[in-house]
């Protein structure tokens, strides 16, 4: 077993003799490309090749701050890294210059400065644990991202990677088990079952062969957080599956990636590659005679294979549909074998737990939720992006503290908790702590970790009907109630939105949501009313106002929009009667137009050319210099 | 004068997929692997090549239809050189992913799921690409592309012959 400490010597001395030379990092996750970053990366090689620089330049993963992305890291030898955001290839050559060549960062394009070790700080730039979006965060799923290079071993054997599978090999597996029941660690997929629970059921079910398998179909639209740990820390996956496995008595783990994700894929295969090369997976791993090899299987786009026994069907190679429980995975799963299933975030936990210690893990989060939790903030949110905060922290602390509060001034509604399984939280009950069980209460879920906040301008029938418009193309259609009853809740939520709703359509979407609940063969079907049900409960007056005044107060429905001008402040200069594509819009020269109801079909063609601001909607009141949010109905 | 290669690509396209069947045969649970390397390489899975790949791996055709046809990556019609998919998903949603789509259509005149004539373009849309923070997002091929407007869609698309 001195095999890993001289890796880790060798590693150590190569990542610590980065920090002698000054360098350049960019954040190249999916999301840092997606804004430019790869641009901004061709463009300080070409500027440090012209001006002939000696400068390391090098990528690393996205570090959560999605709002100011692409970000760029320049760091001196005895200094602190300054992370740099919304940087755009022109930008490159003054950043270069000033911080590297003249030594004086670029002050009013810095977000913050990370200081390693004993780097000296600069004065007006904020520190990390300073700036707002992180003060109130942990980083331990997330301690890598943004600050290694994901495709470099050295880099992860330097962080103390592979330590605590070097350590879990030496324990006996009972003890491995034993310490993550004890960590009290959830799975963070989202149905928060206790990991060591689960490892014991495999351990004791019978069989020569087992398998450990990653769940990375990360399905749910709003959640991003096991593509930023698989592109930033692949390593670290790759670490907790093989401590499961040994803990179990598997010798096989395959992940179940969404095939949406190529990047991921590709940083996986690499560290697969590069792991089987240094003995940390394959045979004999660290010559303890384990054997332990991983393949990834690349998902062929089907919601449902997030479940659990779908997973596993399509990895079979078969269509990917639910099976019913009892047997459970870790009794019968892949191959009919004892099969151990978590999710990503749950695997990567482990190796901190197995180096750090339950009791350390146990020090964070509430009495039956412990450690952290990672979180997605989109929607309208300021600041957008990857939050690892404690469990037990309230939704306030992350929406108004971390995520800065809400765009554009407008005000809070509601946010949208384990996306299309979740449900809907209103302001009232903003203060709840953020564990498993708080959330179920409160009637959402805390789901894989997406968050999606709405305002005053986002309806929530629309937002109802957006989500089971998913779920019901997602449906597999192997159970009746799943694959009839998500239908028909969507005809009447369309029917709603229309404006051609009836008041027994509400008594009947609750009762249907309440049969789907408890009578639909796996978790997809068995949450899809969460989102119908949640909004009927907390916003029932919006629901009447759409059956009852054909009313969308949020504005969002377009269907229900009744476009009006203004005589007052019309000039009579016919533009918009020539932008109507109905021809719904008539008056003559200088007089006020007037828009045909009957005829009007509400596309709002109209609204953005009048410079005189005289037609309005719901959606865009008078005298609002606000465009409104006009929006499809499917 | 141009000469017509049909026939020596679909030969050198059979060749490919009989390496890949190769290298699957006996392995278990390989019919999805196998049917995604083989729509690789033909751009699609037409019912000869569906039927080829049931016959070796000694799988019934209804199960090898079962499976192309339950997966949404799997698809059955000739599909354009570029694929852009539009996401959807619940950030880009309430960030004006819709307006995006429209854009992308009008620009290519295909509606969702069309291709274009000259094989150039298939429109599609997408529940989450995974880059919620920089919605609306939409992905060529596996570039993606974030904060869209609407009126730097036809820009993107030029860029893809």
């Amino acid at each position: 077993m001195g095999h890993l400490s001289e890796l880790h010597a060798r590693c150590t001395d190569q990542y610590i003799e980065k920090f002698n030379r000054s360098r350049v990092i960019v954040g190249l996750g999916t999301c840092g490309i997606a804004a430019g970053g790869d641009k901004v990366m061709a463009a300080i090689q070409h500027e440090a090749a012209s001006k002939n620089m000696h400068i390391d330049i090098d990528f690393t993963s996205c570090i959560g701050i999605c709002f100011r992305e692409p970000t760029v890291e320049i760091s001196l030898p005895g200094f602190a890294g300054v992370i740099y955001g919304d940087m755009t290839p022109d930008k490159v050559p003054y950043l270069l210059e000033s911080h590297i060549i003249n030594r004086h960062p670029v002050e009013e394009w810095a977000v913050m400065q990370i200081s390693e070790g004993s780097t000296a700080l600069y004065e007006n730039i904020t520190k990390m644990n300073d700036y707002p979006f992180y003060s109130k965060q942990v980083r331990t799923v997330t301690s890598r991202l943004g600050r290694t290079n994901p495709e470099s071993l050295t880099d992860y054997v330097a962080t103390d990677g592979y330590k605590a599978l070097e350590k879990a090999l030496s324990m006996q597996q009972l003890d491995i088990i034993e310490e993550i029941k004890k960590s009290g660690l959830r799975g963070r997929g989202g149905g928060g079952f206790p990991t060591g629970m689960k490892w014991g059921f495999v351990y004791q079910a019978v069989g020569a062969k087992k398998y450990v398998v990653c769940n990375a179909d990360e399905g749910d639209p709003g959640a991003f957080m096991d593509r930023s740990v698989l592109e930033g820390d692949p390593h670290s996956v790759l670490e907790g599956m093989a401590i499961c496995g040994y803990a179990v008595g598997a010798d096989e783990g395959y992940i179940f990636v969404r095939a949406e994700y190529p990047l991921a894929i590709k940083r996986l295969q690499t560290a697969i590659a590069q792991a089987e090369k240094y003995g940390l997976l394959g045979n004999n791993i660290l010559d303890t005679g384990f054997n332990f090899k991983i393949k990834i299987k690349a998902g062929a786009g089907a919601f449902v294979c997030g479940e659990e026994t779908a997973l596993l069907t399509s990895i079979e190679g078969n269509r990917g549909m639910p099976r019913v429980r009892p047997p459970f995975p870790a009794n019968q799963g892949l191959w009919g074998k004892p099969t151990n299933l978590n999710n990503v975030e749950t695997y990567v936990n482990v190796p901190f737990i197995i180096n750090r210690g339950s009791d350390w893990y146990t020090s964070m989060g509430t009495e039956e939720s412990k450690g952290s939790k990672v979180f997605c903030l989109t929607g309208k949110i300021n600041n957008t992006g990857l939050a690892e905060v404690p469990m037990g922290i309230s939704l306030r602390d992350i929406i108004y503290s971390v995520g800065g509060g809400i765009q554009n001034g407008k005000r809070f509604k509601a946010v949208q908790i384990g996306g299309p399984s979740g449900g809907c939280i209103r302001e009232e009950d903003l203060d709840l702590p953020v564990d498993y069980d708080s959330l179920t209460a409160a009637g959402a879920m805390m789901g894989s970790g997406g968050l999606v906040v709405m305002d005053e301008t986002t309806c929530m029938v629309d937002v109802a009907k957006f989500f089971l418009s998913f779920t019901q193309t997602e449906s597999c259609g192997k159970c009746t109630p799943c694959r009839e009853g998500t239908k028909r809740m969507l005809e009447i939520l369309n029917r709603l939105c229309s404006g051609a709703g009836r008041m027994e359509d509400l008594d009947t979407l609750e009762r249907l949501g309440r049969v789907v609940k408890n009578t639909a063969l796996c978790g997809l079907g068995q949450t899809c009313p969460n989102p119908i049900l949640s909004t009927i409960l907390y916003y029932r007056d919006e629901y009447l106002a759409h059956i009852q005044d054909k009313r969308c107060p949020a504005g969002a429905c377009s269907a229900l929009l009744v476009y009006q001008i203004d005589p007052d402040k019309c000039k009579g200069c016919s533009k918009c009667a020539k932008n109507c594509p109905a021809g719904a819009i008539t008056g003559g020269k200088k007089k006020p137009y007037f828009i045909d109801v009957d005829k009007c079909i509400k596309c709002g063609a109209c609204l953005p050319g009048c410079q005189f601001e005289a037609i309005y909607n719901d959606a865009a009141p008078h005298r609002n210099n606000c465009r409104p949010a006009t929006r499809r109905t499917a | 004068m141009s000469v017509c290669h049909c026939e020596q690509t679909r030969e050198a396209q059979y060749q490919e997929l009989q390496k890949v069947i190769d290298k699957y045969l006996n392995v278990e649970g390989s019919l999805i692997p196998l049917l995604q390397e083989a729509q690789e390489i033909f751009g699609y899975l037409s019912g000869d090549v569906m039927k080829k790949i049931s016959a070796e791996i000694k799988v019934p055709f209804s199960k090898t239809y079962g499976v192309a046809t339950f997966y949404s990556q799997f698809h059955l019609q000739p599909r354009g050189r570029n694929i852009i998919r539009v996401c959807q998903g619940t950030a880009c949603h309430v960030r004006g992913g819709a307006k995006i789509l429209d854009a992308a259509a009008e620009k290519l005149g295909v509606a969702e799921n069309g291709t274009t004539k000259d094989l150039r373009y298939t429109l599609e849309t997408v529940a989450c690409l995974g880059a919620c923070g920089q919605g609306p997002v939409l992905m060529v091929n596996d570039d993606t592309h974030g904060r869209l407007a609407a009126k730097d869609v036809p820009k993107i698309l030029d860029k893809y012959e």
